[in-house]
């Protein structure tokens, strides 16, 4: 891979092929890259992409050995974790950018890359889950396999739909056919290849014990299911306008609508599930007693449910539903946790003791699926009561929006390194109490010929206020748009959150690997990750 | 990036973290010349606008683009709507001269059947699959015998064997 | 039948790599014109140099001609030009222009200054009769036949490739009447 990898650089986009006219002050860059986030966005998710080709490269050994064990399962486990914590903290950090970049305080398009980076954390998701079910109890073999080439593969993929010209994006920077060939062609003898074997050998993987309908393998085949399910909707949607745009002469489009329809419906079951599995015993358990460990997480869910609409005044009943499972996810993940240390059936000193025993693989599971309900929380936030307000203002005037008000104390020139601006200042109060101040530039990159505002943003880490100075009219006055954005920080503080779980489990002593000599033997496949 | 952390007193909330952050944007496109005067035809707007798709952009709505033929369908989505037009033929005016490309909400036809029944169709495969493997599984149970020992298992063995025959 | 699950994946890889390697041949920003075997929209501009007479849709019937959308502040305008000048001297084909998002001052200076292959030019201030056509930028140029219905459209600078391998054919079809 790396050898495929470093050809497509030297062959098809070398950076060192000299220009017949080498242009007088530069090309400049981009003004929307002209940012930290290009440091650091790229990096982090292609840390995740490449991490995955180690589960790969683990199936495909796996299939070419002929066996798959408990042993193979604990060797993948901490890469494939590892590169989804890196993953998530790559996406995580695209949409913060385009928040304040590309930006009205859009933090997701369903844009064709940004799917190509979401398919494949989608499927590592579910390869980390159904790795578990290897490790513990030897079954979901072929399927782990299976998963874990298509992941990489989905990585592969998304390079190709970034780097060919093949679907349009906002993302789209460097295209050219010449390089999807290259890509494809990689694609075509990795996965090809990697499918094929799996063809071969697949039949001959061993099945492991079963389990009952009602057991933690069961609801994480469950969350598997349909989080391929899932991967597959964002992939038909990315790829069929493409599709029917060969076939026929009609050109259509899929936005956001179509995943608002297709993909969180099918996410809400997992949603729910997330929090029943790690309730649940191996092998076999009994479905009351699993939801009655969740008595209290779901008496606070429905509690929040009630709340929000008494709130509201009844006007959302999607956003207090939304709020309801984000509260299940926060509260049920803590209940495993009080389950486990068994709080309140036995004494305190006894739940701490357990505490500090609990392996902290356990703790990683808290803390990543409580991080994924405060995603919730933000994402249903944002989406229900986010507002807006566009005006043309003069130096002095004000406009009020959701109980704050902004004032716009002056527009004066500033010139940057790179581009001359006019700046905005703009006061912030609310209920007569000064706030703070936010400015807000239009800028002009003379070298680029290129025009862009920058916004100004104000946090308290539980909402947003965005304001963003546009054109002025000619007579003294500016457009000016302001947002108020609620739980906005929290989809991301949420996600981060996941990835912090995911570095803690990764922390767990269990998954580190000994001197090499001793490997062999000492594979623990009797002590199992939870 | 200025960060001054700011007690506000008597607010019950966390610390107020003032992130005075200015960044390079696109902003939003609309401009307070297109705001319709009626708050619920604007709504009607607005909504029409997010799922028309800017065609001279990479991947925008006109909602949220701030190119000039996205400008131009802005005002003529309100135009229609302030002329008595219901959201459906103020949209299939804007399709009946840009095609189906525009609709970011793909239409329901007969090249999108996949589109739209693929995620249910999905679910069904899922489902069935799952369900088969586990009645496999459980049928399994009742005839299976041991399955043959790993490699490792077969080392361990050996080894603990080796061990009880030496001592 | 744990053989046919286990070829699945790898066939329907196959499947999706010819689907991909297909689409690389092909251009996603081109939209097709639904203007197409359909008649011009009608319009009624006024024209560009005020001579009273303004230019309607109707003009465009009764003969083959070329409709052009440009605007003095387009570079791929200014480049297609002399292509159309020389269309133009040849006198075998009518060429009508509209000036689309421009100032009518502008746009008569950039016609007197550089020449106007045009019949009639009409004036599209607000692009109202663009979006009519679906005009997405400029330039654009449509083939209109007798009837006055469109046949193509082209978006972009009309080159001598284009012209060659497209317009010649279409038009010679058109004007020896069969349509």
């Amino acid at each position: 891979m790396g050898c495929g990898f470093l050809a497509f650089i030297a062959l098809t986009s070398n950076p060192f092929a000299r220009l017949p006219q080498p242009p007088s002050d530069g090309n400049g860059l981009n003004p929307i890259l002209q940012d930290p986030g290009l440091a650091i966005h790229p990096p982090f998710l292609y840390l995740g992409y490449v991490g995955f080709s180690m589960a790969f490269s683990f199936a495909v050994a796996a299939l070419i050995d002929g066996k798959v064990d408990a042993c193979w399962a604990r060797w993948v486990r901490p890469w494939v974790l590892a590169a989804w914590c890196f993953l998530t903290i790559g996406i995580t950090l695209g949409s913060a950018w385009a928040y304040y970049t590309l930006g009205w305080g859009g933090w997701w398009f369903w844009d064709p890359v940004e799917n190509a980076s979401f398919m494949p954390w989608i499927a590592g998701t579910a390869l980390l889950h159904s790795a578990l079910v290897v490790e513990r109890r030897n079954a979901l073999v072929s399927w782990t396999i299976l998963l874990a080439i298509l992941t990489f593969s989905l990585s592969l993929v998304g390079t190709f739909l970034v780097r060919s010209g093949v679907l349009t994006s906002v993302h789209a920077f460097a295209l050219d056919p010449a390089r999807g060939v290259f890509i494809l062609a990689l694609i075509l003898i990795a996965t090809g290849g990697a499918l094929t074997l799996y063809a071969i050998r697949a039949p001959h993987l061993k099945y492991g014990a079963p389990f009952a309908l009602v057991s933690r393998e069961s609801g994480l085949t469950v969350n598997n299911v349909l989080l391929c399910t899932a991967a597959a909707t964002v992939f038909l949607g990315t790829f069929y306008p493409l599709f029917v745009d060969m076939m026929g002469s009609d050109k259509i489009s899929v936005g956001p609508p179509y995943y608002n329809r297709t993909f969180v419906p099918i996410m809400i079951p997992v949603l729910l599930v997330m929090v029943i599995g790690p309730m649940l015993k191996w092998k076999r358990d009994n479905i009351q007693a699993a939801l009655g460990r969740l008595k209290y997480p779901a008496l606070v869910s429905v509690f929040t449910a009630i709340l929000v609409l008494v709130l509201t005044f009844g006007r959302n009943a999607f956003a207090a539903a939304f709020m309801a499972v984000a509260i299940w996810l926060v509260a049920g993940s803590l209940a495993a946790l009080a389950y486990r240390t068994r709080l309140g059936a036995v004494p305190l000193a006894t739940t701490l003791r357990l505490a500090r025993t609990t392996p902290r693989a356990f703790y990683g599971l808290v803390i990543a699926h409580a991080g994924m309900g405060i995603a919730v929380a933000g994402i249903t936030g944002m989406t229900s009561w986010a507002t807006e307000k566009i005006e043309m203002l003069r130096p002095g005037q004000s406009l009020e929006l959701s109980g704050y008000n902004l004032r716009l104390r002056s527009v004066g020139n500033v010139a940057g390194p790179n581009y001359d601006a006019e700046r905005g200042t703009f006061d912030v109060t609310r209920n007569g109490r000064f706030v703070g101040q936010m400015s807000s530039e239009r800028r002009f990159y003379p070298v680029r010929q290129q025009q862009t505002t920058a916004a100004g943003i104000r946090t308290n880490l539980i909402s947003n206020l965005y304001v963003a100075i546009g054109e002025p009219d000619g007579n003294g006055a500016w457009a000016v748009r302001f947002y108020y954005h609620p739980f906005m920080p929290w989809v991301w503080i949420g996600t981060l959150t996941m990835a912090l779980g995911g570095f803690v489990s990764l922390s767990d002593r269990r998954l580190r690997v000994g001197v090499p000599q001793r490997i062999l033997r000492e594979c623990r496949f009797a002590v199992p990750a939870e | 990036m200025n960060m001054i952390l700011r007690m506000s007193g008597c607010r019950v909330l966390l610390g107020m973290l003032v992130v005075l952050a200015v960044f390079s944007s696109f902003a939003h496109a609309v401009t307070p010349d297109e705001v319709l005067q009626d708050p619920a035809l604007e709504m009607r707007a607005r909504t029409i606008s997010q799922l028309l798709r800017c065609v001279v952009c990479q991947n925008q709505s006109i909602d949220d683009s701030n190119a000039p033929l996205a400008h131009d369908l802005r005002v003529i989505v309100r135009e229609r709507l302030v002329s008595g037009d219901t959201d459906k033929q103020a949209i299939d005016f804007i399709v009946h001269r840009y095609g189906n490309f525009v609709l970011l909400n793909p239409p329901m036809q007969l090249d999108t059947l996949a589109l739209w029944g693929g995620p249910a169709l999905f679910l069904l495969i899922a489902a069935i699959g799952f369900g088969r493997y586990l009645r496999r599984r459980s049928t399994e149970q009742a005839t299976e015998t041991p399955a043959a020992l790993t490699t490792i298992e077969q080392e361990r063995i050996a080894e603990l064997l080796i061990r009880r025959n030496s001592t | 039948m744990g053989r046919v699950v286990s070829l699945t994946p790898v066939l329907l890889f196959i499947l999706l790599a010819f689907g991909l390697g297909f689409s690389l041949t092909n251009d996603p920003s081109k939209m097709p014109s639904l203007l197409i075997d359909k008649a011009v929209p009608a319009f009624a501009l006024a024209s560009l140099d005020e001579d009273g007479r303004g230019f309607p849709s109707a003009d465009l019937r009764g003969k083959v001609s070329l409709l052009n959308v440009f605007a003095s502040w387009c570079p791929g305008c200014r480049a297609e030009h002399p292509m159309l000048m020389r269309l133009a001297e040849k006198g075998r084909l009518s060429i009508y222009g509209i000036n689309w998002k421009d100032s009518s001052r502008a746009g008569e200076r950039w016609l007197k200054a550089n020449q106007s292959p045009y019949a009639r030019v009409g004036f599209d201030e607000n692009g109202r009769v663009g979006i009519d056509l679906g005009v997405t930028g400029v330039p654009e140029t449509f083939v209109i036949d007798r009837s006055g219905r469109v046949r193509y459209r082209h978006a972009g600078p009309l080159t001598e490739d284009v012209w060659h391998e497209i317009f010649e054919p279409l038009l010679a079809r058109l004007q020896d009447g069969s349509s």
